[in-house]
């Protein structure tokens, strides 16, 4: 019970794609699991630098980070797997920071510079 | 905004929000009753019996892992005297089916249990990539299902268990309930709602020890207790009609949380309107749990979305008990009219025919059954019809066998 989840590199990959080099960023963490790594380059631990606010200056949320990482993350073309109708698939799980983010005010949640969000599908084969 | 304590111990943060009553709990209360809650369904149904050998049917992914940490666990603590045994197939799927199998190697090493594999090459002839080869794609879902439903029966006879535990979760319950109602098929539907089915004095019985968990809570299980699980799709097509079927449960389990459960619930009471249909044998039936308490706890609304722990006393308890009881007896009265069923053509019809009526379950009418069953001409399993359904596959595989093969 040591291992998490051994089939999958554990190694982490940082990106740096903020456009702009002014923007003020935030650092997050953003784990995949339960096959979800599968559209992330095979990849379960991800360390991004995401800008603060969005491009009407609010402070960022996961509805936000869900579309940024569709959009700068995702190797994969099936984006269906991971948004559906413009919200994230039903039968996936977040956990920001080990709480389930029904907790949290799912995609209203502001996002906070460290944070550790974890996507996790129930959706493939038991 | 602070963060939310947990609605049983008020101390901890609460970690997570419950499907099934919004309750909010840390960490330790939700494996807790997780545990509390499975054992429950154990009890009430009388799953087990002291001294019984147990294969759990293990794929290394989340359900079946989740099932076999939490067996272990609640063999010890309350000392169920039960032997739990691993057992795999292995469909003969490179790519898929290799990776998930050294997940189980390790979960029985983690959980310190005998492990046996079977092949479908060894008990069939076939590997599921040798039949893709032969009939495509299309359809091959099919031969793999009837496969390794008798691949667990029969890995366990090798082992001499008679009794194979899986581990479907309510949402897949929900799941075939839907399925069948959208075919039309009540039989079938009756079938897949008991948590006990295929059992008769010679075969082996299946259980569903996590037939009123969530697959939410099962995967958050598993993610809190850190249990190694594997999660890939198989590299076939998945089964479409399942998927949609599937697609429909997520959607509406995200509208209304408890809609899992409701489905649960209701195609239980439908089950008990099906001429011939066995009621479950878990006496609380999802509503008046808290009518048989456990030696060790009280009042785990284990099997319902219906009560939390609150409940609504005893006398609700036993109104509810009294109108189950009844509901039971009704059924039992519409048999005795006769209903003709409209076809028997698969042999798992049959199977749950044989089922041995419950034996606890105080005041459930056991339904008397007409069928007969067989057994396969060529290879003796169980079966409705001359042969059984894996050796009508197997004989329309082998005509079309490539030559080189022959």
């Amino acid at each position: 019970m040591t291992e998490v989840m051994a089939t999958t590199t554990e190694t982490t990959v940082t990106d740096n794609t903020s456009k702009n080099d002014d923007t003020p960023t935030l650092s997050v963490i953003v784990e995949f699991t339960g096959g979800l790594e599968m559209l992330f380059s095979d990849q379960r631990r991800h360390v991004l630098s995401i800008p603060t606010t969005d491009k009407s200056g609010k402070p960022v949320t996961v509805a936000y980070l869900i579309e940024y990482l569709c959009e700068n993350t995702m190797r994969d073309t099936r984006k269906e797997l991971f948004i559906l109708d413009d919200h994230l698939r039903p039968g996936i799980l977040v956990l920001i920071n080990d709480a389930d983010w029904e907790l949290e005010g799912e995609e209203t949640y502001e996002i906070q510079n460290g944070d550790n969000i974890l996507f996790v599908s129930t959706l493939h084969g038991g | 905004m602070p963060p939310a304590l947990c609605g049983i111990c008020k101390t901890q943060r609460a970690l997570i929000k419950r499907p099934k009553n919004h309750q909010k709990l840390c960490k330790g209360c939700f494996i807790q009753i997780f545990e509390d809650e499975v054992h429950h369904t154990i009890t009430s149904s009388q799953l087990f019996f002291r001294g019984e050998k147990v294969a759990i049917g293990a794929s290394g992914g989340k359900d079946s892992t989740v099932l076999a940490s939490v067996l272990k666990t609640l063999n010890e603590r309350h000392d169920y005297g039960v032997d739990l045994v691993l057992l795999s197939i292995d469909e003969g799927i490179k790519g898929y089916r290799d990776d998930s199998l050294e997940t189980v190697k390790r979960n029985a090493v983690q959980y310190d249990m005998p492990l046996k594999i079977v092949g479908y090459d060894q008990l069939y002839g076939w590997t599921m990539d040798q039949v893709v080869e032969t009939i495509g794609k299309k359809g091959n879902c099919t031969y793999c299902g009837v496969f390794r439903r008798q691949a667990l029966d029969r890995g366990a006879k090798m082992l001499g268990i008679k009794h194979v535990v899986t581990g479907h979760n309510a949402d897949d319950v929900a799941e075939t309930i839907l399925m069948n109602l959208l075919r039309g098929d009540l039989p079938r539907l009756s079938r897949s709602t008991s948590i006990v089915t295929g059992s008769s004095s010679s075969e082996v019985k299946r259980s569903k020890p996590l037939k009123y968990a969530y697959e939410k809570e099962i995967v958050l299980y598993a993610h809190h207790k850190k249990l190694d699980y594997f999660s890939t799709e198989c590299i076939y097509s998945p089964e479409a009609f399942r998927g949609s079927a599937r697609s429909l449960i997520k959607n509406l389990e995200r509208v209304r949380p408890s809609a899992i459960l409701d489905v649960v619930r209701s195609g239980e009471d439908m089950a008990r309107l099906v001429p011939g249909a066995i009621p479950d044998t878990c006496a609380c039936n999802g509503k008046a749990s808290f009518l048989r308490p456990t030696d060790e706890d009280n009042g785990i609304g284990g099997c319902g979305s219906t009560n939390g722990r609150t409940g609504g006393g005893e006398m609700a308890a036993m109104e509810k008990q009294l109108k189950a009881n009844e509901a039971a007896e009704a059924a039992g009265l519409e048999t005795e009219v006769a209903i003709i069923r409209p076809d028997y053509s698969h042999s798992r019809g049959l199977k749950s025919s044989k089922e041995e009526p419950p034996k606890s379950a105080g005041g459930v009418v056991s339904i008397a059954t007409k069928q007969k069953l067989g057994t396969c001409e060529k290879c003796g399993y169980m079966s409705s019809q001359r042969l059984c359904q894996a050796c009508m596959l197997l004989d329309s595989l082998n005509k079309n066998r490539p030559e080189i093969m022959i």
